[in-house]
């Protein structure tokens, strides 16, 4: 089954660079949304319930991926979705937070096409071949 | 080795990271030197992003339009002929990787360090200074005939309670 992907992070350059990599994942994509903030994401996963995966930036103005992951796990539309922290943070402080929040991985900035398709492997299923 | 060759070791290893895994360029070691007293003109491309916690100060990353264009260029992968907000919002990223990079490093020595968000300023003949008075360590990257400035300048704040730790520390040394 495709499956729709959120790409949250201030950085429109990151998003670009997110949206190339998932779509040479070899994944089952069927759609890329993206959001510059939290609080865009939250409104992105209302308009768009068919989202399986959330990869968020932790350090963003306005609402960060931290409370953009409190905010998904409360939420009983959206608790079962899988977040995937991709950010520069690579303290333990704020990556055992995100652990101790619920995510359901976590890769560090920089990153390569084959970590993201590494930590995508267990949550998305394999594009069928054609 | 001191906080100063912490710093040092810890933007060359950063910045090559980044610039390998995401541009596919090999900067070379680049050269160190301590930037004090008034602040230089800049042109071009000038990135901060701010760290903050037991010390505090600014990270930065200077170039010229032209290599800002191309670094943007090589990460998205398109063609970026003039600075615009792409290529800006691509230096800001850059300085976010590289200035973490820095950050993780010296969160094992300095305990937990915040960053901001980045602020990327394009211009002519512009000065920029960071309130206080401690030195830039700087580290002068040279690639395809262009200069791209690697900077961060870094002090203890009231709550460290280590006065003897200099920033520029060749002196006062924190052994690490």
């Amino acid at each position: 089954m495709e499956s729709d992907v959120l790409v949250v992070d201030d950085s429109a350059a990151i998003r670009k660079i997110l949206q190339r990599v998932l779509r040479q994942t070899g994944m089952a994509i069927r759609a890329v949304h993206e959001a510059g903030d939290g609080q865009e994401a939250l409104e992105q996963l209302k308009n768009h319930p068919d989202v399986r995966l959330v990869l968020t930036d932790i350090n963003m103005p306005k609402m960060d991926g931290l409370q953009l992951l409190a905010a998904i796990k409360a939420s009983p539309a959206c608790h079962g979705i899988p977040v995937v922290m991709i950010t520069t943070e690579g303290g333990e402080t704020k990556v055992g937070e995100a652990v101790k929040l619920g995510a359901a991985g976590y890769v560090r900035k920089p990153f390569t096409a084959d970590q993201i398709k590494e930590k995508l492997a267990g949550i998305l299923e394999p594009a069928l071949p054609l | 080795m001191n906080l100063q060759e912490l710093i040092v070791d810890s933007i060359r290893r950063s910045t090559a990271e980044v610039f390998t895994t995401m541009l596919a360029v090999d900067l070379g070691e680049g050269l160190f030197s301590v930037e004090n007293g008034s602040p230089a003109f800049n042109d071009g491309v000038v990135s901060f992003i701010g760290v903050a916690g037991l010390w505090a100060g600014t990270g930065s990353i200077s170039c010229s339009p032209a290599l800002a264009c191309r670094l943007c260029s090589l990460m998205l992968m398109a063609d970026s002929i003039a600075v615009d907000e792409e290529v800006l919002d691509a230096v800001g990223e850059l300085t976010n990787m590289v200035i973490g990079g820095v950050k993780t490093e010296l969160e094992t020595h300095l305990g937990p360090l915040g960053l901001s968000v980045p602020t990327v300023v394009f211009g002519r003949n512009f000065k920029a200074k960071s309130a206080g008075t401690t030195d830039w360590n700087v580290v002068r990257f040279q690639w395809e005939g262009e200069t791209l400035l690697v900077k961060l300048c870094l002090a203890p704040t009231e709550k460290t309670g280590h006065p003897s730790l200099h920033p520029a520390g060749s002196s006062c040394a924190l052994e690490v």
